[in-house]
């Protein structure tokens, strides 16, 4: 490990490589350190994602696609499914993938391009130099290391403790918080090519119940619920096993998985004089779905795209890395992330009857693109009630 | 004080993100409190295991 980078990124995420990736492609000297012995485990996702959203960034590979979904059903409180299908049949619309390989890929592709990277190596402080970030301290096996960097990106996660400690208040309120569980489970009969969400407060309270295949008879069964909801006797874990005891009493559990989602807007600035902030660790995910996978992709790279320009001007103050907060909160990642949140806060608030009312209108969607936006637009659509308590969203839709 | 169940912890991290002092910190595969701990059981709630309890001294 040098002494001075023109990058330092703390985190091996997707958001982390990215932002490597995209600094060494232009001949930045770049080191990246995850805290973790390795990249990609432990695992702390339900896996899922968007077909159109990965193709931005990598081409699709089978080594890390563990499988392609063609449909998805939303269950109602009631147990009455609603199926969510493509116009076109037989066309996928998403992926599950296989994220210890798919991080792994993208940290490597950061390597390739010639990013340093080392692993088991935290990050326990910022260097701070005339209260502006200027790299930080590293330990690594029993050693410390002072690294500094001209820009350091801060792409810890949900767990993030870097801006904190560099001044910036990233706590994720409780109400505003998925607490998740998950198992990996084999042996249990499912559509190897549908996604299933479970609605209702006695399922998962202020969240949900997933179920992502990924291969014949093997899915990620999770649940994510709301954080003032869990407690002693009923945390995420409770709920999911009672889910799991009834729905696949026969399944077997290989990989229990756990974490935590926000679900509150993002940080107020995700820039601060030679730092920048993406993905989990400026709480950059989706308020409905918790999907974060993209967003981290697409920020980790656009920090790095904004810290080059600032670079090759020389100016890397706050107000230089301004362009980074601004154009992620106006792209139609950013404008999403701000319409799901007024939804969510609408949705986690309706009694299962309600929700029962709401599956029931449709049976069946035939998506003209498969997205959040369409499913609420067609849910409202079935719904005028609805209207009445999402006035103040007409703005977004 | 806070006591960390570390045959019950998961090690995921959304303790952290919602400590109000910043008093949790997840040190790869291990989970530490320090002085800056409060005591106030918002971690303790939020735990998708139950690995945590504030323990009445």
């Amino acid at each position: 490990m040098k002494r001075q980078y023109d990058m330092l990124v703390i985190g091996g995420g997707p958001g982390g490589a990215l932002a490597a990736k995209t600094a060494a492609d232009k001949g930045l000297s770049v080191c990246l350190v995850e805290k973790r012995p390795a990249i990609g485990v432990p695992v702390r996702c339900a896996e899922g994602i968007g077909k159109e959203l990965l193709t931005d960034f990598i081409p699709p590979d089978p080594k890390w696609i563990a499988t392609e979904i063609e449909r998805a059903e939303l269950v109602a409180p009631d147990d009455f499914s609603m199926l969510l299908e493509p116009k076109m049949a037989g066309s996928e619309v998403g992926y599950v993938l296989d994220r210890k390989v798919f991080d792994r890929e993208l940290v490597w592709k950061a390597a390739e391009a010639g990013a340093e990277t080392y692993v088991k190596a935290r990050a326990t402080a910022p260097i701070m130099r005339n209260g502006a970030v200027a790299g930080a301290v590293i330990e690594q096996h029993g050693k410390t290391y002072e690294v500094n960097a001209k820009i350091t990106i801060a792409a810890d996660g949900i767990e993030s403790k870097f801006a904190k400690w560099a001044g910036i208040d990233t706590t994720v309120p409780l109400r505003e918080i998925e607490t998740c569980a998950q198992y990996l489970m084999t042996g249990i009969d499912i559509d190897a090519q549908m996604t299933s969400f479970y609605l209702g407060n006695e399922v998962a309270p202020a969240g949900y119940v997933w179920i992502f295949p990924k291969g014949k008879g093997l899915a990620n069964v999770g649940i994510g619920i709301g954080g003032g909801k869990s407690g002693a006797g009923h945390r995420a874990k409770d709920y999911l096993d009672r889910f799991v005891a009834r729905k696949f009493p026969n399944g077997k559990s290989i990989e229990l998985i756990v974490g935590g989602v926000s679900v509150c807007k993002p940080l107020s600035c995700t820039v601060a004089d030679n730092m920048l902030i993406v993905g989990d660790a400026a709480r950059i995910s989706d308020p409905i779905t918790g999907g974060g996978i993209y967003n981290a992709l697409y920020t980790g790279r656009l920090a790095a795209e904004t810290a080059i320009a600032a670079l090759e001007k020389g100016d890397t103050r706050k107000a230089a890395l301004m362009p980074y907060d601004t154009t992620w909160r106006s792209s139609p990642m950013g404008k999403a992330l701000e319409r799901n949140y007024a939804v969510k806060e609408v949705f986690v608030g309706l009694s299962d009857e309600k929700l029962n009312a709401i599956v029931h209108s449709i049976s069946k969607i035939n998506l003209e693109e498969f997205s959040t936006l369409t499913l609420i637009t067609e849910l409202i659509k079935a719904n005028p009630s609805l209207l009445l308590e999402l006035k103040h969203l007409k703005a977004f839709l | 004080m806070l006591n960390i169940r570390r045959d019950i912890c998961g090690y995921c991290g959304a303790c952290v993100s919602v400590c109000p002092e910043g008093a949790l910190e997840l040190v790869d595969a291990f989970l530490t409190v320090d002085t800056a701990c409060i005591n106030c059981g918002i971690c303790e709630k939020v735990c998708p295991l139950g690995a945590l309890e504030v323990v009445k001294e």
